[in-house]
């Protein structure tokens, strides 16, 4: 089995997809190792939501064809991810009119994907078959441990009990499911893990998303972890669990795709892929970033400076900044390393304008082959599992 | 021109944080030689360096009128010397210019090793001393104990010592009054031919170089031919006057004054601290005693991190030279570091300051190896050579004896913290040459190999003595030692800058530390590397780095690809901040922390 089948079956490397991100800001709390754009709100006003995202959406669809460097044909959109935030907290309605938007816009895939992050402490059923009817297929579950304790810790709202009958609820909902986890939290044992992981495997996903927790400047973390509150485990330690989840998933059927991303073959989350494989994807909504014909787009990230731009000039978008060959190529590689499958040649050149090889710095590249890190596959660039788990230090050697 | 007879010089000693500058600030004041606006706070010293260490580095005066208690009114010329040991020399000729000598003592603290050595050279020098006991407005103010120690440290008569608090002006008219009446006026014929002592000079951008100096006997005017007795280099005088601290050009300076020639000198280098000056057409007989020409004691290599920075480093080295004379430097190759320079220093202060300024003032980013002292080599073919780097060192069969130089250093220390500042003395090969106690604190005197504290004895004395004690030292001789030198393998490759010489019954436990050392300084690799210490073909010490087992940001997605990417550029930048052996990236600041001794 080449590494290309265990993503997707329908891995082309004359086609990333085309996406669209759908930024929901607020949550019921902030938890303290979160460092994205989620605000703390108890009720927000669904309707002017639902009319800004669907304002902004013309807006940039109206901006992507007028763009001389736009295809002439439009392509068609192959994934939408409502991301957050919480965008379990969204109303249903909000959800159809943003699909309804897209429809109008672009061609929708036979086989579109519809992604919706959920919290377990902020779902029913009734919820869930509302998302469902409006176009959500796939629901990505912040289940984050199943442990009181370790939830407790992460400052989530849920019990292991309540993610499990989330868990349940999903299952039967949506067509596809995907669970997050976060591991390497202080004093976790490798023993511990295998243990809480094969729980997670005992549910038979087949999607799992699986995150050492890392301390990000701006969270309450942050503060504690360096007033010695607690510790992360240290780097040999790290290691073991980063190894361990890699040899558990794959024997599981379920190998890591991705750095953090594991599933079975075919159920990898296509969105996500666009975005390592370096595809174009529209950014909506508050602080939601987009790649357009090789522009970076950025919105504002504070609710309600979008809300009021958006109603002003019909979208929040902050900053378009066109990017080099160069910059362009350095996103590639470090996106497209974290793929199992590496990075195909051709597209590289495609989607940069450089030539691969001019991307890398020769002797740092030899180095990381020879010591195994790297590997070249005909046309393929591939970090080795030994060099996904040192993936960062790989890229600052190998990048020119 | 003032009359001898109404002219007082003095100089102010004092250590650190005692108070001069506040002191000098608040007689500045009170003779009105800045108003209130132009007061900031310690006025003196002038270069951020200065101010930010709260030493001084160049000799200033300031001429101060003073309308005394006879109604008669004084030129009173304060001499602001610099106040450290590697600048003994250029203290000593401040103070050459001075009658009379203000000894500032915090009414807390006390005397501290750095005060007394200043002392013993306004001593050789003749001052008059008028103790000043400052900060007794302080709670913790013992003025009786210190008057003590005062008499029983230094030996002198400390009776009639002036209470002051130079924060609050309580008592500074007190002190000018005794600078009136207790300093001697200078000696000096206004009608003998000219003569003055050069007490400091420094490059100005738009005027050239300033010379300051204290004028002996004669008159310096305007137009005349300066002659300099050493380097017997004549200039015509384009300027002279006086600081109020204001630059204020004035016709003359003549016997007695202390003041500014300015003469179109390009470079300090051609104006050494000692010299004399004199008349050209009508020279004095003999220059003024107690001339040195400076010789650096400590060295080290500077070398740029981006080797394309070389030619501005050799730039801003001349550069600071026009300014300091008293450093030196020269071309030098490292197998490890490039192309770089060995630089000589009066001392570990002014290498501190000369990299400091380095780096704040051209921006450039460098790296610097371990200071090391000059050691004499006698080799079995008879040759002879001054060993500047540890490097350089001739295979030791061709080696027939090394000489190393000794100081001769004072501590003194609360006798609580005096156990252990033995004990680092004696792990730093001391030799105790005196123990004396004065009150609760303690005074030792030791005979020290320059090269056991050129690096970090400073610092380690400080944090053993919970920084209470005081530290000086002067130079003493060369002697014979048994010295080795110690080689640094990393990933089995000698790395030349990081070479060090140590006393044979050193090398051991230095070699294993800076492995140690090195281990927690070079980051984790992709691969293991080892460390090893070597005498020759002999390995005395090994460590060993494990190779990086993981390194990947847990979560990346579309949002975040911008941010990671600058932070990947950012560590390809630092990664240019590391030199490259082999395939071992070494952090520039390895080369000195390597050093750095572990407590214990």
């Amino acid at each position: 089995m080449t590494s290309s089948d265990t993503t997707d079956p329908t891995a082309d490397p004359d086609d990333e997809g085309f996406g669209l991100y759908v930024h929901w800001p607020w949550c019921l709390s902030k938890c303290p190792y979160c460092d994205f754009n989620s605000h703390v709100i108890a009720d927000p006003d669904h309707a002017a939501w639902a009319r800004a995202y669907v304002r902004e959406l013309d807006t940039l669809a109206a901006m992507e064809a007028m763009d001389p460097a736009a295809p002439a044909t439009r392509r068609p959109l192959t994934s939408v991810f409502f991301g957050g935030g919480t965008p379990s907290l969204m109303a249903p309605g909000t959800v159809a009119a943003v699909l309804d938007a897209a429809a109008r816009h672009w061609p929708l895939a036979d086989d579109l994907e519809v992604t919706l992050e959920a919290n377990p402490g902020a779902v029913d059923r009734a919820r869930f078959t509302a998302l469902r009817a409006a176009g959500v297929g796939r629901l990505s579950l912040g289940v984050q441990a199943l442990d009181d304790a370790a939830l407790r810790f992460l400052g989530r709202r849920h019990d292991a009990g309540e993610a499990l009958a989330a868990l349940d609820l999903a299952r039967a909902v949506f067509p596809r499911v995907s669970l997050d986890l976060i591991y390497a939290r202080p004093g976790q044992t490798p023993d511990a893990w295998a243990a809480e992981l094969d729980r997670a495997l005992g549910f038979a996903p087949d999607h799992l998303s699986l995150y050492q927790l890392t301390i990000e400047k701006g969270t309450a973390f942050f503060a504690a972890h360096r007033d010695g509150a607690f510790a992360l485990p240290d780097e040999d330690t790290a290691a073991d669990l980063f190894d361990l989840t890699r040899e558990t998933t794959a024997a599981a059927g379920l190998p890591a795709y991705e750095t953090s991303n594991h599933a079975r073959p075919g159920a990898a989350c296509r969105h996500n892929l666009v975005y390592w494989r370096g595809g174009d994807y529209v950014g909506l909504g508050p602080g939601a970033h987009g790649r357009l014909g090789g522009v970076a787009t950025r919105t504002i990230a504070a609710p309600a400076g979008w809300l009021a731009q958006v109603a002003r000039e019909g979208h929040g978008l902050q900053a378009r900044t066109p990017l080099s060959p160069p910059d362009r190529a350095v996103e590639l590689l470090m996106m497209g390393l974290r793929l199992t499958e590496g990075i195909h040649a051709a597209r590289f050149e495609r989607l940069s304008g450089l030539p691969l090889a001019d991307a890398l710095d020769p002797a740092g590249l030899a180095t990381m082959i020879d010591l195994g890190f790297v590997t070249r596959d005909g046309p393929w660039l591939r970090a080795t599992a030994e060099g996904q788990t040192r993936l960062d230090a790989v890229l600052a050697h190998i990048a020119a | 021109m003032t009359d001898l007879s109404h002219i007082r010089n003095f100089a102010i000693i004092a250590h650190i944080d005692h108070g001069k500058s506040t002191l000098a600030d608040r007689m500045i004041q009170m003779c009105g030689g800045l108003d209130d606006r132009e007061m900031k706070e310690q006025v003196l010293d002038s270069m951020d360096i200065e101010r930010e260490r709260g030493i001084t580095i160049k000799a200033q005066t300031v001429r101060l009128t003073w309308q005394a208690a006879d109604g008669q009114t004084y030129a009173i010329n304060l001499m602001d010397t610099p106040g450290h040991v590697d600048f003994s020399y250029e203290v000593s000729r401040s103070l050459a210019a001075c009658e009379g000598a203000l000894l500032v003592v915090d009414a807390s603290q006390g005397v501290e090793a750095q005060t007394l050595a200043n002392v013993y050279l306004a001593l050789e020098n003749d001052l008059e001393i008028v103790p000043v006991l400052n900060k007794i407005d302080l709670p913790a103010a013992e003025p009786e104990r210190i008057k003590e120690q005062i008499e029983d440290v230094i030996g002198i008569d400390a009776s009639d010592a002036l209470m002051i608090s130079a924060k609050t002006g309580q008592g500074v008219p007190e002190v000018l009054e005794a600078l009136v009446k207790r300093l001697p006026p200078p000696q000096g014929e206004v009608d003998n031919p000219p003569k003055a002592l050069l007490v400091d000079s420094w490059y100005d951008p738009y005027l050239g170089v300033i010379t300051l100096v204290r004028v002996i006997d004669g008159t310096f005017r305007k137009g005349m031919k300066m002659r300099m007795m050493r380097t017997e280099a004549v200039h015509p005088i384009d300027k002279v006057g006086m600081f109020t601290p204001k630059l204020v050009e004035t016709e003359s300076l003549s016997a007695g004054e202390m003041g500014f020639i300015m003469a179109g000198i390009k470079s300090v280098a051609d104006t050494q601290v000692g010299d004399t000056l004199t008349d050209d057409r009508k020279p004095c007989e003999t220059p003024l005693p107690g001339f040195r020409p400076s010789v650096p004691v400590v060295w080290c290599g500077l070398f740029p991190v981006d080797t394309s920075d070389f030619e501005t480093l050799r730039d801003s080295l001349a550069k600071l030279r026009l300014n300091d004379a008293s450093f030196e430097f020269q071309m030098e190759t490292s197998a490890a570091l490039g192309f770089g320079f060995r630089c000589g220093f009066l001392g570990l202060l002014h290498m501190e300051i000369i990299q400091e300024r380095l780096t704040r003032e051209f921006d450039l980013d460098l790296i610097t190896t371990a200071p090391s002292v000059v050691y004499k080599m006698h080799l079995t073919n008879g040759e002879y050579l001054e060993l500047h780097n540890p490097a350089d060192m001739p295979d030791p069969v061709l080696i027939d004896s090394i000489e190393e130089p000794w100081v001769k250093a004072t501590i003194i220390v609360p006798d609580e913290y005096l156990g252990p500042v033995l004990k680092l003395c004696t792990e730093r090969r001391g030799i105790q040459l005196d123990l004396t106690y004065a009150g609760a604190r303690a005074m030792a005197v030791y005979k020290l190999p320059l090269n056991e504290i050129v690096f970090d004895f400073y610092d380690r004395l400080k944090s053993i003595s919970r920084g209470y004690a005081s530290f000086d030292y002067d130079m003493d001789e060369y002697t014979e030692s048994d010295l080795v030198k110690v080689s640094i393998l990393v990933n089995n490759e000698p790395v030349d800058a990081l070479a060090f010489v140590a006393h044979r019954t050193q090398a051991d436990f230095r070699g294993r530390q800076i492995c140690e050392r090195l281990k927690d300084l070079i980051p984790r690799h992709m691969f293991k590397i080892p460390l090893q210490a070597a005498i020759g073909g002999r390995v005395i010490a090994r460590e060993t780095i494990s190779a990086m087992r993981k390194d990947v940001t847990a979560k990346c997605y579309g949002g975040d690809v911008s941010r990671k990417r600058k932070l990947l550029e950012k560590q390809k930048e630092g990664k240019k901040k590391m030199r490259q052996f082999g395939k071992v990236e070494i952090p520039q600041s390895a080369f000195i922390e390597a050093l750095r001794m572990k407590e214990g």
